[in-house]
This record gives C-alpha cells, sequence and structure tokens, in this order.
C-alpha cells in the first residue's frame, strides 16, 4: 500500500534518513522501532507529506506523494489520521470540537450529525460524557484517546501514531495497544506507528521494522524478530547499554 | 577576527533575507487564500472582535489622554504668541495624521500582535499546526487569513476612535481647564482640519495594522524551540512590528504629504 523507496534527508548537513526502503502493508499493524532521535517522527512526518525529502519516493498505491502540490497533498491527506505524541489537541476547542473539527471542515454534515458521530469515535476509545470538557482538564491517557477518537473520525484508510504510549504509565500504555488493537481490528484500517517501547510492539505488532543510522535495518513478525542474530536488534530489543548501538 | 565578524554580518544578512523572503511568501499565499473558498467568515470576526473590540479600552484611554496632554502643552507655547484659539487644530491635526494611527498601531502591537505570536507559537511547539496539515486544512488560510483581514479592516476603526476621543480630550482641557471658548475652539478645528488630514491617517492605519498582523503571524507560525521560541516569537513580533510602524509612518509622511 505505501512503498518508501531510497528515502533520504538531512538537516543542516547532519544525515536523518540515508537511503530508506520500507513496505507498508494493508490492513495490518506496521511498528517501527528505533532509538530516539534516529529519525522515527521525521519518517512519518514525510509519510503524511509534513516534510519533503531531499531524494527518494513515497507511493501511496503508485501515487507518489513526494512530488503533489499542497492542495494535492491535503486531498491525500484525507486518507490519513494522525495521532500525535502530545495528542497536539486544539486547546481553544472542548473534547466534541476537536474530534468534529475535521468533519466540519470537510464535509456539508449538520451539527447534530457531527454531534452523533463524535459520541460514537468517542465510545470507540473507551470515553463517555466527555464531549464537553476542555483540552487542559485531560489525564494523558485521555489525550491520547481524544487523540485517536480525532484520528479515526473520518473513517481514514490509514492512521499514524507518533510514539502513542510516550509519557504514560505501563498500565495505561498497556490499555493504549489494547485499544490499538481493538480499533484496527474494527476499522480494518492500516495502522502505522512509531515507538520504542518494546513490550508494547509486541503486544500489536503485525510488521515490525527497525530504524537505524538511517536506514530500515531488520524487518519482520515479532517472532522473526525475537529471533533475529543481527546484533544491533538484538541490544535494542533487549534493551542492553553494552553492544555495537554506542550511548552517548 | 575581522573575518569572523565579516562572517557573523554575512549569516545575520542571510537570516534577514531568509525572513522578509518567507513574510513574503506568507502574505502572497494569504492574498491567494483570501479569495479561494470557504471562507473563513466566522473566524474573521472573532480575529476581528480579538484585535478590534477587545482593544477599544486600550485606545481611548491612550487617545484621551493623548490628547488632553497634547491641548494642555500646545496651550502654553501658544499662549506666548497670542494664539491660544489654534489649541483646537493642533490637536486634532496631530491626531488625525500622525498620533492617532500610530498610537493605535502600537497599543493594539502591544496588546494583539503579541498575543498573536504567543497563540501560533504555541500551537506550533505543540503540533497543533501539523495537526492541521494532517487533516489536510492549510493552516494559513485558517490561522494566518482572518488575522491579517481583522488587522486591515480594525486599525482604520480604533484610528478612528482614538482620534475622537483625542479631540474630546483636547476640548475638555483646553475649554474646560484652560478656558478657551468653546465656539473658537470648535470652529477653529472644523477651518483648518480636512477630510484629507484624516483620511491620510486612515491609509496610515491600513498599513500599520497590516505589518503588525503579517509580523505577529509570521513569528509565531514559524516558532521553533518550544517555550523560550514563543516567548522569543512574541518579543521579537512587538519589536519588530513597532518599529516597523514607526519607519513606516515616516515613509508614509513623506509620500502622503
Amino acid at each position: 500500500m505505501i512503498e518508501i523507496r531510497n528515502l533520504r534527508k538531512a538537516f543542516n548537513g547532519k544525515k536523518i534518513l540515508d537511503g530508506l526502503n520500507l513496505d507498508i502493508e494493508q490492513s495490518k499493524i506496521t511498528v517501527i522501532i528505533g532509538r530516539s532521535g534516529e529519525g522515527k517522527s521525521v519518517l512519518i512526518k514525510h509519510i503524511i507529506g509534513l516534510l519533503k525529502p531531499d531524494s527518494g519516493s513515497i507511493k501511496l498505491d503508485g501515487l507518489d506523494i513526494t512530488t503533489l502540490k499542497e492542495r494535492e497533498l491535503n486531498e491525500v491527506r484525507k486518507r490519513f489520521g494522525m495521532l500525535f505524541q502530545s495528542g497536539a489537541l486544539f486547546d481553544s476547542m472542548n473534547v466534541a470540537d476537536n474530534v468534529g473539527f475535521a468533519l466540519k471542515e470537510h464535509t456539508g454534515l449538520q451539527d447534530d450529525d457531527i454531534a452523533k458521530i463524535v459520541r460514537e469515535k468517542l465510545t470507540r476509545v473507551g470515553l463517555k460524557g466527555v464531549e464537553r470538557m476542555a483540552t487542559d482538564e485531560l489525564s494523558g491517557g485521555m489525550k491520547k484517546r481524544v487523540g485517536l477518537a480525532r484520528a479515526i473520525v473520518m473513517d481514514p484508510e490509514i492512521v499514524l501514531f507518533d510514539e502513542p504510549t510516550t509519557g504514560l504509565d505501563p498500565i495505561m500504555s498497556d490499555s493504549i495497544a489494547d485499544l490499538v488493537l481493538d480499533t484496527q481490528k474494527a476499522l480494518n484500517t492500516t495502522y502505522v506507528l512509531i515507538t520504542h517501547d518494546i513490550p508494547f510492539t509486541y503486544k500489536i505488532a503485525d510488521k515490525i521494522a527497525m530504524l537505524h543510522e538511517g536506514k530500515i535495518i531488520a524487518t519482520g513478525t515479532v517472532t522473526e524478530m525475537k529471533e533475529s542474530t543481527d546484533p544491533v536488534v538484538r541490544q535494542f530489543l533487549e534493551g542492553r547499554a553494552q553492544g555495537p548501538i554506542t550511548v552517548y | 577576527m575581522f573575518k569572523d565578524s565579516l562572517e557573523r554580518l554575512g549569516l545575520y544578512a542571510q537570516a534577514v533575507i531568509n525572513s522578509i523572503g518567507l513574510m513574503m511568501m506568507m502574505l502572497i499565499s494569504s492574498a491567494m487564500l483570501l479569495l479561494t473558498p470557504p471562507i473563513k467568515v466566522r473566524n474573521m470576526f472573532k480575529q476581528m472582535e480579538f484585535v478590534g473590540i477587545e482593544s477599544l479600552f486600550v485606545v481611548i484611554l491612550t487617545g484621551s489622554f493623548t490628547g488632553m496632554v497634547l491641548a494642555l502643552q500646545s496651550f502654553n507655547a501658544l499662549k506666548r504668541f497670542g494664539a491660544e484659539s489654534m489649541v483646537g487644530p493642533t490637536v486634532a491635526l496631530s491626531m488625525a495624521r500622525e498620533l492617532g494611527p500610530v498610537l493605535a498601531g502600537l497599543m493594539v502591537t502591544g496588546r494583539a500582535g503579541s498575543a498573536m505570536a504567543t497563540e501560533l507559537g504555541t500551537m506550533r511547539v505543540t503540533e497543533q499546526i501539523d495537526a492541521l496539515s494532517t487533516m489536510g486544512i492549510n493552516p494559513v488560510k485558517y490561522l494566518v487569513v482572518p488575522r491579517i483581514v481583522a488587522g486591515i479592516l480594525m486599525f482604520p476603526i480604533l484610528t478612528i476612535i482614538t482620534d475622537f476621543v483625542g479631540v474630546i480630550g483636547g476640548w475638555f482641557v483646553g475649554v474646560k481647564l484652560l478656558g478657551i471658548n468653546s465656539g473658537v475652539y470648535i470652529g477653529r478645528t472644523i477651518d483648518f482640519v480636512t477630510i484629507e488630514d484624516v483620511a491620510t491617517g486612515l491609509y496610515k492605519s491600513l498599513v500599520f495594522g497590516l505589518i503588525m498582523t503579517l509580523v505577529a503571524c509570521y513569528n509565531g507560525f514559524y516558532t521553533t524551540g518550544g517555550a523560550k521560541g514563543v516567548g522569543r516569537a512574541a518579543t521579537t513580533s512587538v519589536v519588530t512590528a513597532s518599529v516597523m510602524i514607526l519607519v513606516s509612518d515616516y515613509l508614509l509622511s513623506t509620500v502622503l504629504g
């Protein structure tokens, strides 16, 4: 569904993505893992067109989105939903307005219909009666849930998740994992997540891709990755300070 | 040593040119997006309320006291020539041509410009602007265009109000406190102040409205560096817009006469 080929991006001369290749399959959960600062967020921002690569292509069903103009890109983006690390909820709006925002902007739906869809999506992410709450009244976990409800409100084909468990306690992280699995199964959507949370990854991933030094150095199912003999992969999955990846 | 200084100067010049280029791009794309449907009328009214209605108190206060002090000072000066009757035109002309637009511009820049840069800067560093883009919504159209339109429409209105309360303040001091005849004060003011004088101030205020909103939106929209960056965006906006208002005031005065 998404084919990333030879993607390169440098900031101020520093190579972040260095000839990255990756295939993302339809209706599967692909988890991209890697150390902090390896360029996982940069990669996800390329997939949705927030950043333009220095070279390389990202094809969505054969359409190279790196060559699109802003207006064409905005049309393609309607096929995506995105959950940001911090939630990125609009703090000038309450929960219901946040979730229903894209519907209001892109559809001719009446307020009552929007409210109904918003309620349904909030229920899907396990929240009830929070519509009128301000975003600063929400806990970290609730913000992620509202962010997810907002990401899936337009029934997108692909949902991108930027570090969905960062800042959450292990129990809340596990509940977010359940939520990811439930919603993906119910909506049959393609999910792409970036994280360095290994237990979370093992629980949800259909496919794991490891990003290291600007490239995807290994891909596979959870079992395949667990059995990997690559010392870099092993060190990262086992969370060891000693190994080929140097701590700086 | 000399090479280092030259290099720093070159980098600074490059950064300034880059900023001007980005600001002009923002202005051009805003002008194009303004005419592209759907037009965000609701957002525009919201910003007009913020820039205009919520600035009323501060411009009324500033305008009235400026008119009052102007009457007091010009009375002291004109008394020496026996020309106290010219206090009214002096106050009205100063307010209409210069002080009305400039004071309203600077006060609104301090109040609304810093708030605009802070709001957009916070939205940038908390990824809210990216979130708009990911939803297929052009953030310049949604956030910048309504603010620029509000600035251009509301600055002239605030200027008229500043002029008016300044003249009233001058009349109060001149007539009620300093004993100038009310008929003479008003008559002389009408004799000397023309529609062109008021229009000159309004033309200036249009430009000031554009400068303030464009500078604030640019600095907020391109904020980097977290909370510190947001603070820097607010400060830079107020300082840059204030200086640009004063410089453009001189240039416009030269052109408009």
